[in-house]
């Protein structure tokens, strides 16, 4: 009696037992993951082992401001006669890093207030949704700026900072994700046992909400790189002489039609990290859905299921 | 069999629906033929094709499968030969469908009047007068059209009403075929069995050939005059419904019979084990015979073919040579005398609300020591609440619950330890009771990490014991819960409660969601569990009929109130309240089928 075999049943438990990286393999695996993937993880390389092939340094001059490009310097030189190339290679990676510190950052705050908030309900929930409320009633630059200018233009706060911008919004998806998820019976389940709240969350709600996370993570990593990028341009990111992409464009913008590469350079970049990023979380996010939806069980078994129960049984 | 006047309105010919892009068909080799003023029923459990068939009839099929093979002939013409405007034509005006779920297939945000008239101003043919045929269509499914039912929106009827809409829709048309797929499953029995009489009046009046699809053969029995039995996308047993039912030749279908309690006595129940092929991949041979009690060797190599034995269609190598075609005998039950100790759960006075709504009044229930109390009640009149206050899941109400002789905090959250873990609760729903991530060993493991302080040794040895106990077996240990079919999560969920050693065992509807040939083997787990754990149990259902196979007691509820409460065999041989006596003429009941088809008697 009782015996199950649908095959391939020890891959499905290996996909679950990691489920996190299973979720973006799979994406990986698909033509818009594979495109995704690539995009950015040439725009990562760059920005990573860029500083170790630079041909020169990022900060000397060697040659006449805004000079074409050449040989010597393949992408011409920018406002103070410094190699283009050398700069765009040495320019992105603390920009990336502060980006990913800020999504971490954005996302566990805002995730644990959303999952405390659908779960825990009443007060909380007011105390926890009016605050995001009222931060989500300032638009985001002006919001960093003023903590910025009121601290100083610290690496670290600005990486708070947009980790702030980026809470509330995860905050929103993730209650209404653990909604959802927190009305099941395996959750009742478990309180029924008296089991602590925290641990319940943790324990039986929290794998269950892969899915919107991979999700939300994504997002918030593209947003991230626009807000520093932006900011950096705005002149709030690593002081002047070091090169930064978003700085790169405010300071050789005057020099646009000169050598118009030292602003197109970073700018493309920055366009292609995000264009890349969003396409992966788009892909992560159809895998997810379609996990999903052959999770749980085959579509006529539920709604068999939901025959049964019909509408009206209390 | 007697001729009809006419010939057949439907006839299929060898139909088969395949998954589109994957080998593997859905439904396959279905030929039968129905004749006007007949009602076909199509019989069979979840996933054995049922609704794909009865959607295939009207030509039409849900996203990933395609009709790939036969014809079905609608007054002598082929539909699937017709083009898309051609099937336009025909669906709705000449072949008309009511779905599973009224409230899910009437447009919310239009008027009831407005739904009807868009389908007989598609179809102008039908008729000139309009409003005419509105007012007279919906006086035959006994809705009063000068109620202003034609003004309403759908969430302002009853289940049973909207249901009447669909069925005033499908008639509308005046349609040759009419499929009804399962169109009574949500609605409680009284209901159900006037809804019934109207398909069967109707039917008869306009010479309408309707098929009538239903996983619950006692429904099927008083209704139709053929029956044919599913299974995994065939056609296993095609006969008049008298003898199908009578005297069963497939084993199938006579195990389908065998599982369906009955309100008259109280009787062994027989499941049928193991689980049918999932969609789209029958195996080699006969279908059946992996859960076959009489199965040979060559009925794992040889595809069996329909075998004509008088006016019935077997499909089964063995029909010829098996000698008896009864039902099982099955094994009457001796009555547990209840004892005279304290009760081990005394529920006083119980009040409760949601809102402005009072959902009981003054509710007095006691669980004796080691017996089993059902509460039975249709739809609404509370019970799931009561159940959920015995938890603690529904923690604000007036009364008092005493467990063992202690009043019980009301919320689960106050309640210790101890008290937590001698009732355990088992869900309605398995599709949702089991957490999606976590494998069955996880699942069980928790109760025990939290109640019992145990070497993880232990707990191991605990749980492939309590696995082997609700027949699964430990290997399923490392399965996750989608891989299970219904059945065996429900046992998963049984095999949790029942890990932490409760003493009160509560069961909310836990059959409810299950095939009938499950929901016999799970009752008797629950029952071989009550006994050989002395558990006491509450048992929650709105089947009448499942209590006389599980219970000792009952407590019939209605609105919020017990109406009568008693010893099984008191209430449900000599029910005294009106309300029980209506409740237990209305069940379905399928030994009534063999003598005659029911008139309606009330």
């Amino acid at each position: 009696m009782a015996t199950v075999n649908h095959g391939s049943n020890s891959r499905i438990a290996r996909f679950r037992r990691s489920q996190w990286i299973e979720l973006v393999v799979r994406a990986a695996h698909t033509r818009r993951g594979k495109i995704g993937l690539i995009i950015s993880g040439i725009v990562a390389v760059i920005a990573f082992l860029g500083p170790l092939v630079a041909p020169h340094s990022s900060l000397s001059f060697i040659g006449i401001p805004f000079s074409p490009a050449s040989a010597s310097m393949p992408l011409g030189g920018d406002i103070l006669g410094r190699d283009v190339l050398s700069r765009v290679l040495d320019g992105g990676w603390l920009l990336l890093l502060m980006a990913l510190g800020a999504t971490a950052f954005g996302i566990v705050l805002g995730g644990v207030a959303g999952m405390a908030a659908a779960y825990l309900r009443g007060r909380s929930d007011s105390i926890i949704m009016r605050t995001v409320d009222v931060m989500l009633a300032f638009p985001a630059l002006v919001f960093v700026l003023l903590l910025v200018s009121l601290v100083g233009p610290k690496l670290w706060l600005i990486m708070m900072a947009v980790g702030l911008v980026h809470a509330p919004a995860v905050a929103r998806v993730l209650r209404s994700a653990t909604l959802d998820v927190s009305e099941r019976d395996y959750v009742r389940a478990v309180e029924l046992q008296g089991v602590k709240s925290w641990k319940i969350m943790r324990q039986e709600i929290l794998p269950n909400l892969v899915s919107p996370l991979m999700v939300e993570i994504g997002l918030r990593l593209t947003y991230s790189i626009v807000i520093m990028a932006g900011l950096a341009f705005l002149g709030f990111g690593q002081p002047p002489p070091s090169p930064n992409w978003g700085y790169m464009i405010q300071e050789n913008r005057i020099g646009l039609s000169a050598n118009s590469l030292a602003v197109i350079a970073p700018a493309a970049l920055i366009a292609l990290f995000t264009i890349g990023t969003n396409t992966f979380t788009d892909a992560v996010a159809r895998v997810a859905i379609g996990l999903e939806r052959s999770s749980g069980s085959s579509e006529d078994e539920v709604q068999a299921s939901d025959v049964r129960l019909g509408t009206g049984v209390n | 069999m007697t001729i009809m006047e006419g010939a057949n309105r439907l006839e299929v010919r060898d139909l088969q629906v395949r998954l589109v892009g994957r080998p593997g068909d859905v439904v396959d080799q279905i030929s039968f033929s129905v004749r006007a003023g007949e009602i076909f029923g199509l019989v069979g459990e979840s996933g054995s094709g049922k609704t794909t068939l009865a959607l295939a009839l009207l030509g039409y099929t849900r996203r990933g499968l395609k009709i790939t093979r036969g014809s079905i002939y609608l007054d002598g013409k082929d539909i699937l030969a017709l083009d898309a405007a051609g099937l336009r034509e025909v669906r709705g005006s000449k072949i008309a469908y009511v779905p599973q779920d009224p409230s899910a297939s009437l447009n919310p945000a239009l008027r009831i009047g407005h739904q009807i008239r868009e389908l007989l101003s598609a179809h102008p043919e039908v008729t000139d007068n309009v409003e005419g045929r509105m007012v007279e269509v919906l006086r035959e499914v006994n809705l009063d059209p000068d109620s202003g039912i034609l003004r309403r929106f759908p969430h302002q009827l009853s289940g049973g009403q909207q249901q009447r809409v669909a069925l005033a829709m499908a008639f509308a048309c005046r349609s040759s075929v009419i499929v009804l797929d399962e169109p009574t499953t949500g609605l409680d029995v009284t209901t159900q069995r006037h809804v019934l009489e109207t398909v069967k009046t109707l039917c008869a009046a306009y010479g309408v050939a309707a098929i009538y699809v239903s996983h619950d053969l006692a429904v099927v029995g008083g209704l139709v005059s053929h029956v044919g039995v599913m299974y995994a996308g065939r056609l296993v047993e095609v006969g008049q419904t008298e003898g199908v039912f009578a005297s069963p030749m497939h084993p199938y279908s006579q195990g389908l019979l065998g599982a369906i309690p009955s309100p008259d006595r109280a009787e062994v129940l027989w499941g049928i084990p193991g689980q049918p092929p999932r969609p789209g991949s029958r195996p080699v041979g006969c279908s059946f015979a992996a859960r076959c009690p009489e199965a040979i060797e060559l009925c794992l190599r040889e595809d069996p073919l329909p075998i004509e034995i008088g006016e019935r269609q077997v499909r089964c190598i063995r029909v010829t040579d098996r000698k008896s075609f009864s039902v099982r005998v099955r094994n009457s039950r001796a009555q547990i005398i209840p004892s005279s100790e304290p009760p081990l759960l005394e529920v006083r006075a119980l009040s409760t609300a949601y809102g402005q709504t009072k959902v009981l009044h003054g509710v007095d229930l006691n669980v004796p020591n080691e017996s089993c109390t059902a509460i039975v009640g249709e739809s609404g009149s509370g019970k799931t609440t009561l159940a959920r206050c015995v938890v603690g899941l529904h923690g604000s109400f007036d009364g008092s619950i005493l467990f063992d002789g202690d009043e019980m905090n009301k919320s689960a959250r106050r309640r210790n330890s101890s008290q937590l873990q001698r009732i355990q609760y088992v869900f309605q729903n398995p599709y949702t009771s089991l957490n999606p991530r976590k494998t069955i060993s996880q699942i069980l493991s928790q109760p025990l990490e939290h109640f019992m302080r145990l070497t993880s040794s232990d707990r191991a040895e605990r749980i492939s014991r309590v696995l082997d106990e609700v027949s699964l077996g430990s290997a399923v240990g490392r399965r996750f819960p989608d891989e299970l079919s219904g059945g065996e999560r429900q046992r998963v969920a049984i095999a949790r409660a029942i890990i932490v050693e409760p003493r009160l065992l509560v069961c909310d509807e836990v059959t409810s969601a299950l095939d009938v040939s499950v929901q016999a083997v799970i009752v008797e787990l629950l029952r071989r569990l009550q006994k050989e754990r002395q558990l006491s149990m509450l048992f929650i259902t709105h089947n009448l009929a499942l209590v006389r196979s599980i219970a000792q007691n009952v407590v019939v509820v209605s609105h919020g109130r017990v109406v009568e409460a008693g010893t099984v065999q008191d209430v449900l041989e000599r029910p005294q309240d009106p309300y029980t006596i209506r409740l237990m003429q209305d069940i379905p009941k399928l030994n009534s089928v063999a003598s005659a088809l029911p008139q309606s008697s009330s």
